[in-house]
């Protein structure tokens, strides 16, 4: 089985940005930023997850029948939280009956 | 002479006589006797939540609370679905008959990953054990589905060990997916394409899929529910600022395509027992292989029609009540295309024959009243009745069961060696169709009527139905019980069976019964089509 060789350099520099992002949404967190704090914070931890999945996780070097594994699943959990967000966002659109 | 042959069979070393004692089972990892642990593991659990069942409908033959009290009859239908779907069904054809079958209906030796594969009946078995310690030590009482916050702040039963148990068990079964998808995709027989594929591979392929999107969102949200429950962290629970209706988004995103999970390796079984005995090709074999994919997606997006009175946005609802009718397209495909295959077949009712009528019957009774629910207005007059109840056991023991007998008695000369009494499981598959129309079939009406579910008592007027109902489950709990005494008579005295006793087609038909450890002898090579019925036949007969 061919495994692709990732130099310590690279596992390094990914570590580091982690650490630096994490540092980031600590900071942030300590800013007022109104309706955009959670899509602020969000943004941080999809990046991070990225780099996990993309270099920790060699998906970045594997072939393409993983990378389309993986991307399904990013997909369908993208399914699942646009329906849902679907109900969350227009469940007040109708009033409550009687107020 | 018999002697003569009884030894001459001994001799022939096959998975059964390969190894004896405990040990050799327990660390095996020939896919065989794995799938042989699975069957006596989810057998048990079947019963036991058969059991449950029994003393249900014994407490609801006459109106009043006879038997039990109410706080008892909510922990007995709780243990009684999460046992039967937990336990039992979503396991049930993937990892007995799924197991034994994938590599020798594809030519391989075994699966991708033997280690998983043992690993996953160990992983099964402490998640049995959480359940059944649940189960033996006062119970739990919030329904199969665990819904908050009543799950999570107001229970004072066995919540936790039970959701641990359910959550390990999901994790037996992803082992079981992602070892079904490498199998299939790297180690199918030279020759063998995707379009030579049986069906029952198909059907185990779109199986996994779901298993491996679906199962780790349960696992998370069962993990939510503890964690709200322990630490007291706002999920779900409003008063600690949660949403419970998000619970049941979450809930159903999994349990929903859950129900294909059970549903669609029955269908693979469906499909081959079908074209075998009508001496046919099967009609329409790429529309069937697809429509498995097809149920697979659009059985992600359809959950919210579970949730139409829960509060959710009636503009989500609209949306899910649309995609859930748009799921009844592939699974019509399926049901059209085994009738069309029954068309000018050769049709012999042989008992895995009978168990697939059986099972396209129910389960198109079983999907047309899902449509009943599907809509919108239909639904709230019928949300958590007995025809709800009626409906998914239509589809889930009408379906599902029926196509797991089905395929256990098609597939016990492969696994055995042996035949089965060929009468007696007539009479036991009839046994079973009429046990359960007459079990079921009234709860259609109850529900209509405006029976609710998950009540101990219910008013006079709705008796009747009720004993027919009761009288039915008997009559079910001996035909399920038949085949678990026959079947077990055959392992000593059924007849031999030789390789083919049906004259399939498949490969797991050319190697030897029971088949030798590493499945066949040299690697087979695929040349044809599946089902190549009429060919075959004038070829060798």
């Amino acid at each position: 089985m061919s495994q692709h060789i990732v130099p310590v350099r690279v596992y390094v520099t990914i570590f580091a940005a982690l650490m630096v992002l994490t540092a980031l949404t600590v900071y942030v967190a300590t800013l007022e930023h109104g309706a955009l704090s959670t899509p602020i914070a969000l943004a941080i931890a999809i990046t991070k997850a990225m780099l996990v999945i993309l270099y920790f996780m060699h998906v970045r070097y594997s072939s393409g029948l993983t990378q389309i594994s993986i991307a399904t699943g990013v997909l369908f959990l993208l399914v699942m939280i646009a329906i849902t967000m679907a109900d969350i966002v227009s469940r007040g659109w109708l009033g409550t009956p009687g107020s | 002479m018999d002697t003569q042959v009884t030894n001459e069979h001994d001799r022939q070393e096959h998975y059964l006589n390969v190894d004896y004692g405990i040990r050799s089972w327990l660390l095996t990892r020939d896919h065989k006797r794995i799938a042989l642990l699975y069957l006596g593991s989810i057998t048990f659990m079947f019963f036991l939540g058969g059991i449950f069942a029994l003393v249900i409908r014994l407490e609801l033959l006459t109106p009043a609370g006879d038997i039990v009290g109410a706080d008892t009859y909510n922990k007995l239908f709780t243990m009684h679905g999460v046992i039967m779907i937990f336990f039992f069904l979503i396991p049930s054809i993937p990892a007995v008959l799924g197991n034994f079958l994938v590599p020798l209906m594809i030519g391989a030796r075994d699966l991708a990953f033997p280690r998983i594969n043992l690993a996953s009946w160990y992983i099964y078995s402490l998640g049995a054990l959480f359940g059944l310690w649940a189960v033996f030590t006062g119970g739990v009482d919030t329904g199969w589905t665990f819904y908050a916050p009543y799950s999570t702040t107001a229970s004072y039963t066995k919540v936790v060990p039970t959701i641990v148990g359910a959550f390990l068990v999901g994790f037996s079964s992803i082992f079981t997916g992602l070892n079904f998808i490498v199998t299939i995709h790297r180690m199918r027989a030279p020759g063998l394409t995707w379009f030579r594929l049986p069906l029952f591979i198909w059907a185990h392929y779109a199986t996994s899929v779901i298993i491996i999107l679906g199962t780790p969102v349960i696992a998370i949200t069962l993990g939510l529910v503890a964690v709200e429950r322990v630490f007291r962290i706002g999920i779900f629970d409003p008063a600690l600022g949660g949403d419970p209706i998000l619970f049941q988004h979450l809930f159903w995103f999994y349990s929903h395509p859950a129900v294909y999970i059970m549903i669609l390796p029955s269908m693979g079984i469906i499909s081959e027992v079908i074209t075998c005995f009508s001496r046919k090709r099967i009609f329409g074999y790429s529309f069937i292989a697809v429509s498995s994919l097809a149920i697979a997606l659009l059985g992600f997006l359809v959950w919210g029609h579970h949730m139409f009175v829960s509060g959710q946005s009636v503009y989500a609802a609209l949306i899910f009540s649309v995609l859930s009718f748009a799921v009844a397209i592939p699974s019509a495909v399926k049901v059209f295309n085994w009738t069309a295959t029954l068309y000018k077949g050769s049709i012999s009712f042989e008992a895995p024959m009978v168990y697939a009528l059986g099972f396209i019957g129910l389960f198109t009774i079983g999907g047309l009243t899902g449509l009943f629910l599907a809509a919108l207005g239909l639904d709230v007059h019928v949300h958590d009745t007995y025809f709800v109840v009626a409906h998914f056991h239509y589809i889930m023991v009408g379906g599902a069961i029926m196509g797991y007998l089905a395929g256990i008695h098609f597939w016990w000369p492969k696994i055995t060696g042996r035949l089965y009494p060929e009468t007696l499981a007539r009479i036991a598959a009839l046994i079973v169709f009429l046990g359960f129309n007459l079990t079921f079939f009234p709860q259609f009406v109850l529900g209509y009527l405006g029976m609710p579910r998950r009540y101990y008592v219910y008013p006079p007027e709705f008796q009747v139905l009720n004993v027919m109902s009761t009288a039915g489950a008997t009559i079910l709990g001996v035909g399920y019980l038949l085949p678990m005494l026959y079947l077990t008579w055959s392992l000593r005295w059924g007849a031999r069976a030789g390789a083919n006793p049906w004259r399939a087609t498949g490969l797991e038909w050319q190697t030897p019964s029971p088949p030798p450890t590493y499945n066949f002898a040299t690697t087979p090579l695929v040349t044809e089509e599946p089902y190549a019925y009429p060919l075959r036949e004038a070829r060798e007969y």
